[in-house]
């Protein structure tokens, strides 16, 4: 079974096989295709159309499936490697070990935001982006400047606090737990990190920057949290929504998963705590 | 599956249409432009100005103008430089682009100009990225 650790608990070994696991999936094309899916359900799921990925209930169990996915892509690499987690609400300054060369790299450089260091920077020649928005090829980021803060942990609180999974219009304007961990409404916290890191993670493509998946990885955490904390709440819609991923109803790009299927993440991984 | 709905039905049409090419992962069906539902909210005009040195235009768009399949029909296109910059309107009339997808600004215009930020220079690239 697989057991996803807080990056900050992680040895120097497994941050070594995570990151080759990673290089490798760029190198051999896989990761890019995940860049590119990410990219096609940020342009397409819309607020008042069909919504998918983002800004819709299904924002949670889709991710989930697309981490399980890559998570997937990493063990056919090498079998021990789980995705970690980052806790942005306790690891929140450009020193967090997470940033270090010997993971992630850390902020880009003032003139153009280009990663200077770790596996990641440009230089290494091992990381070209290829999916990508505009001319440039290099991974970039910014470190805490678009927003100063990330989120607090009284803030994850307020927002894991929200009784109701989701509400009606169902997208970037409803009330409820979903909406405020995914960031359109209230405190803001999936949204904030997005724009902290700056670079690519600030953009459709933002699968570009590796910390995209320790985000989501977190953001999978805190929906697991709410879960036992509202153990009589469950996923909504239940049925019959237009343009909207009812519980029973299967997701794209799978076509053969449903919320449903998703909400029990003890099925596919458990956590460190 | 729920019944087809006509956006579905002109969504497929759209897709057969298509000549992007299916990857491994199957991407998801865009909408055709125009055929979302109904906005309440007035469209925003028209702009043109040089920011930082860079053209920015934005106007709104015709049903069936565009011809983009990997993204939804906004309604109002966006351009940098003459290139198209993917915007979308969110519920509560505040707008993203594609290089600012997290950060809700005012307006169109204020996307585009926090894509001439963004970008440093940097030419934007056609949608769908490849």
């Amino acid at each position: 079974m697989t057991v996803r650790k807080n990056q900050a608990a992680l040895t120097a070994d497994e941050k070594k096989r995570f990151v080759s696991a990673v290089l490798e999936l760029k190198r051999n094309g896989r990761y890019d295709e995940f860049v590119r899916t990410h990219n096609e359900f940020i342009m397409s799921d819309t607020d008042t159309g069909e919504r998918t990925g983002h800004r819709s209930p299904s924002f949670l169990p889709w991710h989930r499936r697309f981490l399980l996915d890559f998570e997937q892509a990493l063990q056919s690499v090498d079998a021990s490697v789980a995705l970690p987690y980052w806790d942005w609400s306790a690891d929140r300054t450009v020193r967090a070990a997470l940033w270090a060369p010997d993971f992630l790299g850390g902020t880009g450089r003032g003139t153009d935001g280009r990663v200077m260091d770790g596996p990641f920077a440009g230089s290494t020649g091992n990381w070209p982006l290829t999916i990508r928005v505009d001319g440039r090829t290099f991974l970039r980021r910014s470190l805490g400047t678009a927003v100063r803060e990330l989120p607090t942990r009284a803030e994850v609180e307020s927002v894991l606090s929200i009784p109701t999974y989701d509400m009606a219009p169902y997208n970037s304007a409803s009330d409820g737990f979903r909406n405020n961990l995914e960031g359109w409404r209230g405190v803001n916290l999936h949204n904030r990190v997005h724009v902290w890191v700056g670079g690519q993670m600030a953009t459709g493509v933002s699968p570009n920057d590796p910390v995209f998946w320790l985000h989501h990885a977190y953001v999978d955490k805190l929906w697991a949290e709410w879960r036992r904390r509202h153990p009589g709440e469950g996923y909504v819609p239940a049925g019959g929504t237009p343009d909207v991923v009812d519980l029973n109803e299967t997701m794209k790009p799978w076509n053969d998963v449903r919320p449903a299927d998703l909400l029990d993440h003890t099925k596919y991984y458990t956590f460190d705590s | 599956m729920p019944d087809m709905t006509r956006r579905r039905a002109l969504t497929a049409t759209a897709a057969l249409a298509a000549t992007a090419a299916v990857t491994a992962l199957v991407a998801p069906v865009a909408s055709a432009a125009g055929h979302d539902h109904d906005h309440p909210m007035p469209m925003p005009e028209t702009f043109d100005e040089v920011y930082k040195g860079r053209r920015i235009q934005g106007r709104p768009t015709t049903a069936g103008t565009g011809g983009h399949h990997h993204e939804h029909g906004g309604g109002y296109e966006v351009l940098v430089d003459g290139v198209q910059l993917h915007v979308m309107r969110n519920a509560d009339g505040s707008w993203i682009s594609v290089v600012s997808h997290y950060a809700p600004v005012a307006g169109p215009r204020a996307a585009a100009r926090a894509a001439v930020d963004e970008l440093q220079g940097a030419p934007l690239l056609p949608f769908p990225t490849n």
